[in-house]
């Protein structure tokens, strides 16, 4: 451990010194050779399974069948068989719906009950955020459960909006949770000087508070989105038909009538294709999602 | 957080009782929803564990009391899920909390590249976990997997394994999938904790002349211990809920079947809606159960949160 911090300098660091002398960022440390195989290590293994995936992908025929580092000769059949199932564009059209329409709705409500938590005097504020808190320790069985049967009596079984009503109980206290810890960085100044203009609570919300948390509110989406994207035991319980299915559960459907006949070419192609959103996501708002994961979670 | 009261003076009762009742419409819409869609159930859940339903005939049931969760819990099924699943969140949490540290600490370096070391261990997590599993699987596929092939040109052990047709094997790629994809978020969460030890304890410690290993163990990991015991809460509760990787990996063969997967098999491949329902119960009060022993004993920061909070 003690060279993670290490600043002796080595005869090593010394020669590394000599070699580069290149201009450092003030406040960069050298880093102990020790620490740079480290760096590489957790790089290759956060991205050697991705590049296996696309490598496995890339093949077809017989080529499948030999575990080769590099496609001898690399092919998009498999892209475009996933493009030509028409159940896995349907899986995409509902993913896409559910996520946005959940997201939406989650960060509306979310924003006006994160408001009165982070801002408002309340009576049982504690008691009302740990619940609100313990919803997301649920285990999503116990919900999917009981809504399978809810579901059929009342017709929104295999439905979209059988989908989106359990999965906003998720994402709802994400949403507030996140939200209520930005709402809490935004100084208090600027809403008294609203007060001093007479305006009510709300009016502060609604002209200070919302506008100045943009960036919060768009971090929040970006959680929520992924969360519901990602989410697949609701889905795979409350679904049953091609039609209503998400993308997850299509996925781990594909012509799965045994895993020992899954065309793992055909579900890896699957796999990158709803992967590749995800990874510009993380690529373009790398900083926000940081931000948002943490958000609350340490307080200074 | 300094000013505790928006307007001193004249008129405090008044505004405070608009503020109140301000407070709870704009915070009705998402209980009012929550409660619907996550304690409604719930106590459906309750209601229908305590009946016996025909498999035959849809709407045909008898009250039989507590008799599913007597089934339930005198079934081998269910201890074994339940020490599956315990197994499996001790493992992965252990592995992702020691990970994760390593990877906090090398994070809050100041390094060319640390940017870039950043996003490229986010990715993992934005994952879809289905995905994931997938990912793993064609890494670990018989003979044309890149583990596989590795330990077999290496002649290692384990290069003509069926991993997910054993039950030790699985569990480790159950395992090695999660902690693919987790790490990240512990990782952030301690380093979020690392970035606010302010710098003089540090300089305070060298000017004690304490070695860097004993500045670690004496200073960084007490100064960490709330953001460690948090991270360990959410995945703890997370991998106990787990389902989608051994769902997709193996489908709960070879003795990998999860609590909730349990539940989910009974429920709808079975069709037994008491003894499924039963079972998401006893799955819920475990998690339940879990959370309330960690918040007592190891989660003092959570209970100042909420403090604060008021």
């Amino acid at each position: 451990m003690s060279t993670l911090t290490a600043e002796r300098p080595t005869a090593t660091q010394a020669a590394v010194r000599r070699r580069a002398p290149k201009r450092r960022l003030r406040g960069e440390a050298k880093l102990h050779p020790l620490v740079w195989v480290f760096v590489v290590a957790v790089m290759g293994f956060s991205l050697i399974p991705f590049y296996w995936l696309v490598n496995t992908s890339l093949k077809k025929g017989a080529s499948l069948s030999k575990g080769e580092l590099f496609p001898a000769d690399p092919s998009l059949e498999n892209y475009l068989a996933v493009f030509q199932n028409a159940e896995f564009l349907v899986a995409l059209r509902n993913s896409v719906i559910i996520a946005v329409v959940t997201t939406t709705v989650a960060l509306v409500f979310a924003s006006f009950a994160a408001y009165a938590l982070a801002r408002l005097k309340m009576r049982r504020k504690a008691m009302i955020l740990t619940l609100i808190l313990s919803v997301t320790t649920f285990p999503a069985i116990a919900i999917a459960a009981p809504m399978f049967s809810i579901w059929r009596e009342i017709g929104l079984y295999d439905t979209l909006l059988g989908l989106i009503i359990p999965k906003l109980t998720f994402a709802l206290p994400l949403a507030i949770y996140t939200l209520t810890s930005f709402f809490k960085e935004i100084p208090r100044e600027l809403e008294e000087s609203a007060y001093m203009d007479g305006a009510s609570p709300f009016t502060a919300f609604r002209k200070v508070i919302l506008p100045l948390a943009v960036p919060g509110l768009a971090t929040t989406a970006i959680l929520v989105f992924i969360s519901v994207w990602n989410e697949f035991l609701l889905a795979v319980t409350l679904t049953t038909s091609p039609e209503a299915r998400p993308v997850p559960v299509a996925i781990a459907f594909f012509s799965g009538t045994s895993e020992f006949d899954q065309p793992l070419g055909t579900i890896s192609a699957a796999s990158v294709i709803i992967t590749v959103p995800l990874v510009i996501l993380v690529l373009l708002c790398q900083k926000r999602i940081v931000s948002g994961m943490t958000a609350g979670a340490v307080k200074g | 957080m300094s000013i505790k009261s928006l307007s001193p003076g004249r008129g405090v009762s008044a505004r405070d009782r608009a503020e109140r009742r301000l407070a709870i419409r704009m915070t009705a819409p998402s209980l009012i929803l929550m409660a619907l869609v996550a304690a409604v159930p719930i106590g459906y859940a309750l209601w229908l564990s305590l009946n016996q339903y025909s498999v035959r005939t849809a709407g045909l049931s008898r009250f039989v009391g507590l008799e599913n969760y007597i089934t339930a819990l005198a079934s081998q099924e269910w201890w074994a899920a339940f020490g599956q699943t315990f197994l499996f969140a001790a493992l992965s949490v252990s592995l992702e909390l020691v990970l994760g540290t390593a990877m906090a600490l090398l994070l809050n370096l100041a390094f060319k590249g640390r940017a870039l070391l950043r996003t490229v261990v986010l990715l993992p997590y934005a994952i879809v976990t289905v995905v994931s599993a997938i990912t793993w699987q064609t890494m670990f596929q018989p003979n044309l997997g890149l583990v596989t092939n590795v330990l077999s040109a290496l002649g290692l052990p384990g290069g003509d394994v069926v991993w997910l047709g054993e039950h030790g094997y699985a569990m480790a790629v159950i395992v090695l999938a999660d902690v693919w994809k987790t790490t990240p978020f512990a990782a952030l969460i301690i380093l979020a904790g690392l970035q606010v030890i302010s710098a003089e304890t540090y300089e305070a410690a060298e000017l004690d002349g304490a070695s860097k290993w004993q500045t670690f163990v004496h200073i960084t990991l007490p100064l960490l211990r709330p953001a460690i015991v948090l991270a360990a809460i959410f995945r703890t509760m997370d991998a106990l809920r787990v389902f989608d990787l051994p769902f997709v990996l193996t489908r709960g063969a070879n003795g990998t079947e999860s609590m909730s997967m349990l539940a989910y098999t009974q429920l709808r491949e079975n069709r037994l809606v008491g003894e499924g329902s039963a079972l998401s119960i006893l799955t819920f009060l475990t998690v339940m159960v879990v959370s309330v022993v960690y918040i007592r004993f190891a989660g003092g920061n959570i209970r100042e949160v909420a403090k604060e909070e008021q």
